[in-house]
């Protein structure tokens, strides 16, 4: 078979193919390690950290759904000073690929600290903010959900780091491109969407919601088509290049959410219940693009 | 090699009203030690269902797993026919320690937490130990005749039902002190109440399987994670089995 050409690039990180794992459904990789050489990924988005450790919400976390799952985990987390100190030199032993580090926080103050930390950190290429987290200086809407707030963090967090910043936005939200508009005029290189759909599950027999947080995020299979339909349009009006996530399984999927407009894409609960999702992605990619005409995947991005 | 094979089913049969046992034969490899599990795919269910490994063979590559049917994706086992395949991870979780426990380990089960530990009990006597298991269960009919099987093993067995129609009435730290047995470790695996009172009760050192909902079975989404006083921990990975020191119970 003739080579196909997977690379992608990211505002200036070249990726050898754009499959990556999303934040939360890979730890920090090396765990992974134990399945497959993750070096054959094209990147690997960490869990999402906080500035303190945080254990995240009550048991239990997670709820069935018809194609996909509820996952209330909360951002369980060891904290930035650990993942500096003890998550990264391990995720480093077993993965030589750029890093994208995935930040939260509850307030502007821990967003930038947290940021300003892990830029420093060299094998991360490119800083990815999560602002699905409530805004406990803002009345406790979630960032993610607020233009005004995006633009706010988006612009203390560019002063301080030197890296690519690809803000994670909410889907939760009436307008998408309005939201990832503010954060691309507030400084932001790139944008990545989506995370999770809030859902809620409840068990008929006990009368009581499966999960003890009551909601959380609904991902999976289900809510692909929701995700090409806001990366398209975020892709054809916000002007950066955007990573495409929710819902992708296949490498049949890869193609369709680049061809929606994303440069590279992100892989989530398909990891959890399969653990070799990425690889056989990553693997099957090259069968897929010789079937459909496809020479090289950066021509096919946001061509529909 | 991975966790993850496909295998056939050599039977699937129903012991009791809600309990039931399949036979699986495929790549056993990734299984070390008893007390470990599998995470089984169902088709239609998008997250697998964790079951304990109630038993395996190297040897004849098969694998015994007891399951209650107690929701959508267990009834969707119950119909699985005798030739069909099955996705699995199979040798999940740290499993029961088997080496550094005393000379007469207790093997204590509630209903089907029992499963994990006619393995065990079938290690232990193949290190030399005497283990005795007590298998509590709600009434007569709920009773899935592991006993018989730990005594083919050469492990003497007694049954509590909290109804008193099967042995002796009430909890099986009622038959420890009715018949004064004395064991130098206990190893438990049922539900979370009972698993309680063992730790908080039971003088000896031991340790105990829990269970939670999980979302991946190895340890990548932390949805089953618990406080111990050595940190968190995940259930799936760095569990399911803990020291009874380990454990902080609210
Ligand atoms: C490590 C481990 C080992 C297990 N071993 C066995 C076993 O050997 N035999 C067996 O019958 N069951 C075992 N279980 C429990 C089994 O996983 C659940 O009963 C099963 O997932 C229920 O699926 P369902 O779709 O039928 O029910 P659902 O409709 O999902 O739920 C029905 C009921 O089961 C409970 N439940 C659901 N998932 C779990 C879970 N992961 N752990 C505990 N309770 C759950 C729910 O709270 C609910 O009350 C084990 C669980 C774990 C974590
Ligand atoms: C268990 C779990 C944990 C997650 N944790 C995070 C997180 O820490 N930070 C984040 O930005 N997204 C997190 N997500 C969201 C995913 O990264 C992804 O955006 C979302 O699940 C959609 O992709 P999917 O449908 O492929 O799962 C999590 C998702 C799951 C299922
Ligand atoms: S269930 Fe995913 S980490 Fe335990």
């Amino acid at each position: 078979m003739e080579m196909k050409d997977m690379k992608v690039t990211l505002s200036g990180v070249t990726l050898q193919n754009p499959v990556i794992p999303a934040s939360g459904c890979f730890g920090f990789g090396y765990g992974m390690a134990e399945f497959y050489d993750i070096n054959i990924l094209g990147s690997i988005s960490f869990k999402g950290t906080t500035r303190e450790a945080r254990f995240g919400n009550p048991l239990p976390r997670v709820a069935e759904c018809p194609s996909g799952m509820i996952n209330s985990v909360g951002l369980q987390n060891p904290g930035i000073d650990e993942v500096i100190a003890v998550e990264l030199p391990k995720m480093r032993k077993s993965f030589r690929q750029p890093i994208i580090a995935n930040i939260s926080g509850f307030s502007i103050d821990e967003y930038v600290e947290c940021c300003e930390k892990i830029d420093r950190e060299e094998q991360v290429a490119i800083i990815e903010l999560n602002v699905s987290c409530p805004n406990v200086h803002g009345g406790g809407m979630a960032f993610g959900t607020c233009a005004s707030s995006v633009s706010d963090v988006v612009k203390e967090v560019k002063k301080v780091i030197t890296k690519p910043l690809y803000v994670k936005l909410s889907p939760n939200v009436t307008d998408i491109v309005a939201i990832g508009s503010a954060a691309v005029e507030a400084g932001a290189d790139g944008l990545c969407l989506i995370n999770t759909l809030l859902g809620m599950r409840i068990d008929i027999r006990n009368r009581r919601p499966v999960v003890a947080n009551r909601m959380g995020g609904f991902s999976g299979p289900a809510v692909f088509p929701v995700a090409v339909r806001m990366v398209n349009q975020v892709a054809h009006s916000c002007g950066v290049p955007v990573i495409g996530c929710g819902g992708v399984s296949s490498a049949e999927d890869v193609i369709e959410m680049m061809m929606a407009g994303a440069t590279a894409v992100q892989v989530g609960a398909a990891n959890l219940v399969n653990p070799y999702a990425c690889k056989e992605i990553v693997e099957s990619l090259p069968e897929v693009m010789r079937r459909l005409g496809i020479d090289s995947l950066s021509e096919i991005i946001g061509i529909v | 090699m991975g966790i993850r094979n496909i295998y056939k089913i050599v039977s699937n049969r129903e012991l009791t009203r809600k309990t039931w046992v399949m036979i699986l034969r495929g790549d056993t490899q990734a299984i070390t030690t008893p007390g470990q599990f599998v995470n089984v795919a169902i088709p239609g269910k998008y997250l697998r269902r964790p079951i304990s490994i109630c038993d395996y063979s190297h040897e004849r590559g098969e694998i015994t797993l007891l399951y209650d049917v107690v929701g959508e994706g267990t009834l969707a086992m119950s119909r699985m026919k005798e030739g069909d395949e099955v996705d699995l991870l199979s040798g999940l979780g740290n499993g029961f320690s088997t080496t550094s426990v005393g000379t007469r380990p207790l093997l204590l089960g509630g209903g089907i937490g029992c499963a994990p530990l006619l393995n065990l009990g079938r290690a232990l006597v193949r290190s030399g130990k005497s283990p005795i298991a007590i298998l509590g269960y709600n009434t007569a009919a709920d009773s899935f005749g592991m006993d018989r099987w730990f005594e083919e093993i050469g492990v003497e067995a007694f049954i509590a039902t909290v109804d008193g129609s099967l042995g002796t009435k009430g909890f099986v730290t009622d038959v420890i002190r009715r018949f004064g047995i004395e064991g130098d470790y206990f190893h438990a695996c049922g539900p979370m109440p009972m698993l309680r009172a063992l730790c908080n009760g039971l003088d000896i050192p031991g340790e105990v399987s829990i269970e939670s909902r999980m979302g991946c079975g190895f340890g990548a989404c932390v949805c089953c994670s618990v406080e111990t006083k050595d940190g968190v921990k995940r259930i799936c990975k760095d569990g399911p089995v803990f020291r009874k020191e380990e454990l902080i119970w609210k």
